[in-house]
């Protein structure tokens, strides 16, 4: 293997190793999800009870629209691809978050709670001041980073003052965060004026993120989360403190022997993983129509990012190809939805399935026979409640 | 009444951990099996045990060959085991633990208490092994525990009994009240395999011993026909010095000054309490005493890994007592933690991961925020030469290391560079003797470069062979100094709290 | 020879012990507390104003039962217990105590709080007790699941995932067929789940937390799904019936005491029933010795031939059981329909609170209770009108576990073998 692919990625597996899994898991997950969409053809149901041979080609038929939408939205032309690469951008920084607790040992689901946080802060700095945007932007992005360390900060002062175990801390976090945002979206400062409900204020146009080709969705939010990947890989594997990051992830008595401040390292951590999803907030604030502020905008890109981090073994590479391909599941089915009518939970299904195989390479290698290699390695978080 | 092993043989990937070994018991016989770590004994046990199925071979009682797929079915046959690690559940009584797998119970499952009571105090009376059936476990001290396991064994009606290390945790004097009490089992018949690596226990206890090494049985003597040198040379296949060469030792300065120190262990008690002593360089103080009198949260808060709650320590006249692991380490102070794969490595870092472990974040190996891999790498390289450490490379997984390597990754890091105190704990512990011996040769080394020494182990063997000086530690104070010229019996009691020796601090 | 007698500790001056600085932190808070009370209840008051708790609800048998209290003065009351309670503490004379202080100086706080709200005015206290039993139902029942998968060393996040399911399936099924085949047909989804969670973690070794995480994440996305696609466009599929209360003659009459316990629906007894047989079985018969084992020192347990795996298997499969049994209240008892991540974070609470019981039937309860509190608590404020806004009301419950969470662990102790997977070398 390599040797130059082993010190860029940091993996001590094989690349067959790092690819093969993953896209196992991936069509085991679609095979699946394809038996979903059938047996849940609630029309067609009836059908099998009459005339089998036509009720198959129809369910065949309704798999294969669905399949085809999902492909079709995703890559089959210049605004698919786009689309992908713009849904995608989120999930890059949300992913890079949780892959970045991983490494440390941190369950960072507060994702969710950071992006609400940090997004509402770019909003603010988004309407409240005048600037051009080369100074807007960036003011407004710094904002964000400062939200979500603050909100994923907490989970991390939590568990390293007093062991509280951040999977709870920061899921609480979140519905708090929720509603925090409901109730700011309400107030004077935040709010439309003439509107009831909570929807803000339009961000100044000088706050939008630019777009990059013509009338396309997809902004200059995708570079930045392709700097942020460069950057989270030199942060991890170049830097002392991502030397202290892994080491504490891997043994923290080890990191603690080593005269590292575990504590310290875990709001550190936290900090880290809460600013890239305040910056994924931020996105899809200032990224997107209609630039308002409203309740949830974050959605499950949270959840999604768990996943994403295990697809891409936490490592900034590999949460990139992830985003792209989940982007490329969002994009196609959103057209599945429009088309096809297949409601878009089921790609949250699909993702789940992904990372039930992801999780157990053990499971997918019996499923087709693979070998396994020597070492498994890779952190656990489940260590009990402890501090 | 005859216990067989025959032919056993068993193959892991890529370890051949028994081959072809041959040991019988016969009733009320005690035979001894020696052999260094990683010899195969513990696999030979756990397949008696039905914990592993062997490759190849069989188990016999009185010629019958016995199906053991699990250790109900050893139990079933007779065959009791008192393990090394306790396996006790700390948090139930001695009776709860007695009884479990093999309930009295009520209608409904509900338990028996008064009859399991009732068990224990009869085992208790008839073989002396006094203890109260309601105490809980984590309460006791290691010698009661060890009582309990072997009660565990009897209440099964064991017919023979598989000691697996049983003197480890128990003081000169417990050891000799153990060899009555298995006296004892022997007078009722049952056949007993104690297996051990301390040679003159085995001179002393067995009728026959059995030597492994490398998976094989090497050699069947008997204790009259052998003294320790040759068996140590049987177990090693080499003759081995047990005598670690040292000159006498020039104490210079104090170095390490510690004065009624009081520290905590986790369950808020007192596990130093309030301890005074001192070390010079230029000297090897070594502290004895069975585990659980306090030496793990003394090592714990001389370096800062355990905050203390009272007391002072002061480093060359510098007091030391609140500052961090970080800042001790970096006044030149080296230290091998007794628990090397928790505290001392990082196992899934590679070995110049682990060599670079406490040295990270200075310059050569980072530049400001910025690794130097490559530096880090010449460092590992050197030092693995150096310290002869067996890996295939710097670059692989110090977990693929065996025991006594992964040690000496830790021995290198910490010693490389100018060292005011050493303090290892339990520095040769579960390693081979290859190894121990180069660690020895090691921290002698320190010791004559005018560094200051400390070494806690359990093994009164080791402290007798490298120190200069020796305290003993009970119930988190010191019961007792002496100088290297000490005999075993009175170190041991010192050992049970009797003030003795020089002079008593 | 047994341990020598134990030696006088030494005379040393020493620093503070952790639980000694703890008493500190906590003596404080509540004396601040007292002052709060003091200041913003009692004086933020105008004397003369009674608060009207009622004691009873229309149709129970002994009727209008009321507490008229001078509101002013009560808080004074309250205020000055509570300082005197967090100056005991202070002086760290009794630090066992401070954990029973800081309770009852809390419920203190949460009286006076209440007589501030309803100054003025009345309130159905006795309504309030009652919501509280029942809304502590989904938090113990989440709980008891989770205490059942941890006594064996197996973390069980998926409880939220398999409550979801759950009243899923049971909303369905109690359309279709009846409630009591919904009930069933819940306990069997949370028994699967369980089983899911049981082979992902013991069998193919995935993390614990992992495979939980995973399972939620399925779980919401399975029946947000689902409920799109079908049930919108089945809506007779979401209508079950209802288990209505059932009151128990004699005790149910009781005042207070008997609305609060007594006059409720299958739930809750069951669940109060589950409590008792919990602890017994736990505790006193053979299959709680051997499951505690299994969590405590499976390795111990192995060695005299229990089988830790089949041990591991039946009790997270009984978890899920349980699990499904609180599903099923979700939707069959507290309200008559499924919704899009009804569960809102229920089984994270029930998490919390089988930490702050530590790992204890009885004491999950105590702690059920107390979230349940938190609830009616939220709940009844949003009627009472008070001027905090409703989103801060709604947040309540989330703050009390994060506050919960972290005052309680590291001092209480999980299973030893907690989380880690059990590997047969």
């Amino acid at each position: 293997m390599p040797n130059w692919y082993a010190r860029i990625t940091g993996v001590g597996s094989s690349l067959r190793q790092a690819l093969v899994i993953p896209a196992l898991a991936l069509l085991s997950a679609l095979v699946i999800a394809a038996f979903i969409i059938a047996v849940t053809d609630v029309d067609t149901l009836p059908i099998w009870g009459t005339d089998p041979g036509e009720a198959f080609r129809l369910t065949i038929g309704g798999i294969g629209d669905a399949y085809k939408a999902l492909f079709v939205g995703s890559f089959g032309s210049v605004r698919a691809i786009t689309e992908t690469l713009f849904a995608a951008t989120p999930l890059i920084f949300a992913g890079l978050a949780v892959a970045v607790g991983f490494q440390a040992g941190l369950f960072n689901i507060g994702v969710n709670g950071q992006m609400h946080i940090g997004g509402m802060a770019a909003l603010w700095v988004g309407f409240s001041i005048a600037a051009p945007a080369i100074i807007h932007i960036p003011l407004a992005i710094l904002a964000a980073i400062a939200g979500g360390a603050l909100w994923g900060g907490i989970a991390g002062l939590l568990r390293a003052r007093t062991g509280a175990h951040e999977v709870i801390t920061t899921i609480m976090l979140n519905f708090i965060a929720l509603f925090l945002v409901d109730y700011l979206l309400k107030t004077t400062v935040f709010q439309q004026p003439g509107r009831n409900d909570p929807i803000s204020q339009k961000a100044a146009s000088t706050a939008e993120f630019p777009t990059l080709i013509g009338d396309y969705r997809v902004q200059i939010g995708f570079l930045i989360a392709l700097a942020a990947v460069g950057a989270v890989w030199w942060l991890m594997y170049r830097s002392t403190i991502g030397f202290e990051f892994r080491a504490v992830g891997s043994n923290p008595d080890g990191g603690k022997y080593a005269g590292i401040n575990v504590a310290w390292i875990y709001v550190t951590v936290m900090a880290v993983s809460g600013a890239l999803g305040g910056i994924a907030g931020a996105n899809q604030i200032l990224g997107l129509e209609p630039y308002r502020g409203i309740s949830n905008f974050a959605g499950t890109i949270g959840f999604d990012a768990i996943a994403l981090a295990l697809l891409g073994r936490s490592h900034p590479v590999g949460v990139l190809f992830a985003g792209l391909l989940f982007g490329a599941l969002r994009a196609g089915g959103r057209e599945m939805q429009g088309a096809a009518g297949i409601p878009i939970d089921l790609v949250l299904v699909v993702q789940a399935l992904v990372i039930v195989f992801i999780a157990a390479p053990s499971l997918v290698r019996a499923i087709y026979r693979i070998k396994t290699p020597e070492q498994e390695g890779g952190t656990t978080f489940s260590k009990g409640w402890g501090a | 009444m005859k216990l067989e092993l025959k032919g056993i043989t068993k193959q892991f990937p890529g370890v051949l951990a028994n081959d072809n070994v041959n040991l019988s018991v016969a009733e009320g016989e005690i035979v001894a099996l020696l052999g260094e770590n990683g010899a195969g004994k513990s696999t030979l046990m756990n397949i008696l045990y039905g914990l592993y199925t062997p490759t190849s071979g069989e188990v016999l009682i009185d010629d019958k060959p016995l199906e053991l797929h699990s250790p109900g079915d050893a139990i079933a046959a007779g065959i009791g085991m008192v393990h090394q690690h306790f396996m006790l559940v700390p948090v139930f009584t001695v009776a709860e633990n007695v009884i479990l797998g093999d309930e009295p119970t009520k209608r409904i499952g509900w338990l028996d208490a008064r009859r399991a009571r009732k068990m224990v105090k009869e085992i208790s009376g008839r073989y002396s092994l006094d203890v109260d059936p309601d105490a809980i476990i984590e309460d006791l001290p290691v010698g009661i525990e060890q009582r309990v396991e072997i009660i565990k064994v009897l209440a099964r009606e064991a017919r023979f009994v598989v000691f697996d290390e049983p003197t480890s945790v128990l003081t000169p004097t417990e050891v000799e009240g153990f060899f009555e009490i298995v006296a004892g089992l022997k007078a009722d018949g049952k056949g007993i395999i104690f297996i051990s690596h301390k040679l003159g226990e085995a001179l002393e206890i067995a009728d026959r011993i059995v030597i492994m090494r490398r998976g094989k049985t090497v050699a069947e003597v008997l204790p009259e026909e052998v003294d320790e040198e040759k068996l140590a040379e049987l177990m090693v296949g080499r003759p081995v010095d047990l005598v670690v060469h040292r000159e006498k030792a020039k104490p210079a300065d104090v170095v390490l000054s510690v004065e009624n120190l009081v520290v905590l262990d986790d369950r808020t008690q007192r596990a130093v309490d309030g301890l005074s002593f001192e070390v010079r360089a230029g000297e090897i103080v070594g502290i004895a005493g069975v585990q659980g009198n306090g030496q793990t949260e003394l090592v714990e808060s001389l370096t800062g890994l355990r905050t203390s709650l009272g007391g002072v320590v002061r480093l060359n006249g510098e007091d030391i007592t609140t500052k961090s692991p970080r800042a001790i380490h970096k006044r030149n102070v080296a230290h091998v933690p007794e628990d090397r794969q928790r505290s001392g490595l990082v196992l899934p870092f590679t070995v110049t991961e682990n060599i670079v472990l406490d040295s990270y974040y200075e310059a050569p190996v980072s530049r400001g925020v910025q690794m130097n891999w490559g530096a880090a790498r010449d460092r590992a390289v050197r030092l693995v030469e150096e310290y002869d450490v067996r890996t295939p490379s710097v670059d692989v997984l110090v977990s693929t290391l065996s025991g006594g390597n992964q040690q000496k990754v830790i021995v290198a890091r910490e010693f490389d560079r100018d060292v005011a105190l050493v303090i290892a704990s339990q520095p040769t512990r579960g390693i081979d003797v290859g190894s121990i011996e180069y660690i020895h040769s090691r921290i002698v080394q320190e010791r004559d470069n005018q560094s200051a020494v400390l070494i806690v182990s359990s093994e009164l063997d080791e402290i007798l062979a490298l120190s200069d000086r020796i305290l003993v530690m009970f119930e988190g104070k010191i019961a007792g100094e002496f100088d290297s010229s000490a005999t075993p019996t009175e170190i041991g009691l010192a050992m049970l709290g009797s003030q003795g020796g020089l002079e008593a601090s | 020879m047994t341990a020598t007698a134990t030696p006088a500790k030494a005379d040393v001056k020493t620093r503070a012990t952790p639980a000694e600085r703890r008493a500190t932190v906590i003596g404080t808070v509540m004396v601040l507390l007292a002052v709060f009370v003091f200041w913003v209840f009692g004086l933020g008051l105008e004397s003369g104003v009674r608060s009207t708790f009622n004691l009873s609800l229309p149709g129970e048998r002994f009727q209008n039962l009321v507490w008229e209290v001078n509101a002013q003065w009560l808080s004074f009351v309250v205020a000055a217990i509570m300082a005197f309670l967090g100056g005991l503490v202070l002086r760290r004379s009794h630090v066992k105590w401070t954990n029973l202080a800081l309770a009852i100086g809390l419920g203190l706080f949460a009286l006076g709080f209440l007589t501030w709200a309803a100054a003025e005015g009345s309130f159905s206290l006795v309504g309030m007790l009652r919501s509280t039993v029942l809304l502590s139902v989904p938090v113990t029942l989440g709980a008891l699941s989770g205490l059942m998968c941890e006594r064996v060393a197996v973390i069980n996040i998926a409880i939220e995932g398999q409550l979801l399911t759950a009243a899923f399936v049971g909303t369905i099924l109690g359309s279709a067929w009846g409630i009591w085949a919904g009930l069933i047909g819940a306990m069997v989804t949370g028994a699967l789940l369980g089983a899911v969670l049981a082979v992902l973690s013991i069998r193919y070794r995935v993390d614990q937390i992992i495979a939980g995480v995973v399972i939620n994440i399925f779980a919401l996305g399975l029946t947000s799904f689902l409920a799109r696609r079908v049930l919108s466009q089945a809506p007779e599929l979401n209508s079950p019936g209802r288990f209505t209360s059932i009151k128990i003659p004699i005790l149910g009459d009781i005042p207070v005491i008997g609305t609060m316990f007594f006059d409720h629906n299958v739930f809750v007894y069951a669940m109060f029933l589950l409590v008792i047989a919990l602890h017994f079985g736990l505790f006193y018969t053979r299959w709680g010795l051997r499951s505690r084992s299994v969590g405590e020192h499976p390795k111990a347990a192995d060695t005299v031939g229990i089988n830790v795996y089949r041990v591991r298997y039946r009790n997270v499969i009984l978890g899920g059981v349980i699990a499904g049994f609180g599903g099923a209240f979700l939707t069959l008892a507290q309200v008559s329909r499924f919704e899009e991540n009804l569960t809102a974070g229920i089984g994270f609470i029930g998490l919390a609170a089988m930490i702050f019981g530590r790992w204890r039937p009885f004491g999950v309860l105590g702690a059920g209770l107390v979230f349940g509190f938190a609830r009616a608590l939220q709940q009844k404020l949003g009627i009472l009108g008070t001027p905090i806004p409703s989103e801060f009301l709604s947040m309540t419950p989330y703050i009390v576990t994060i506050i919960v969470v972290a005052g309680v662990v590291g001092r209480a102790r999980p299973p030893a073998a907690d989380g880690q997977p059990y590997i047969k070398d």
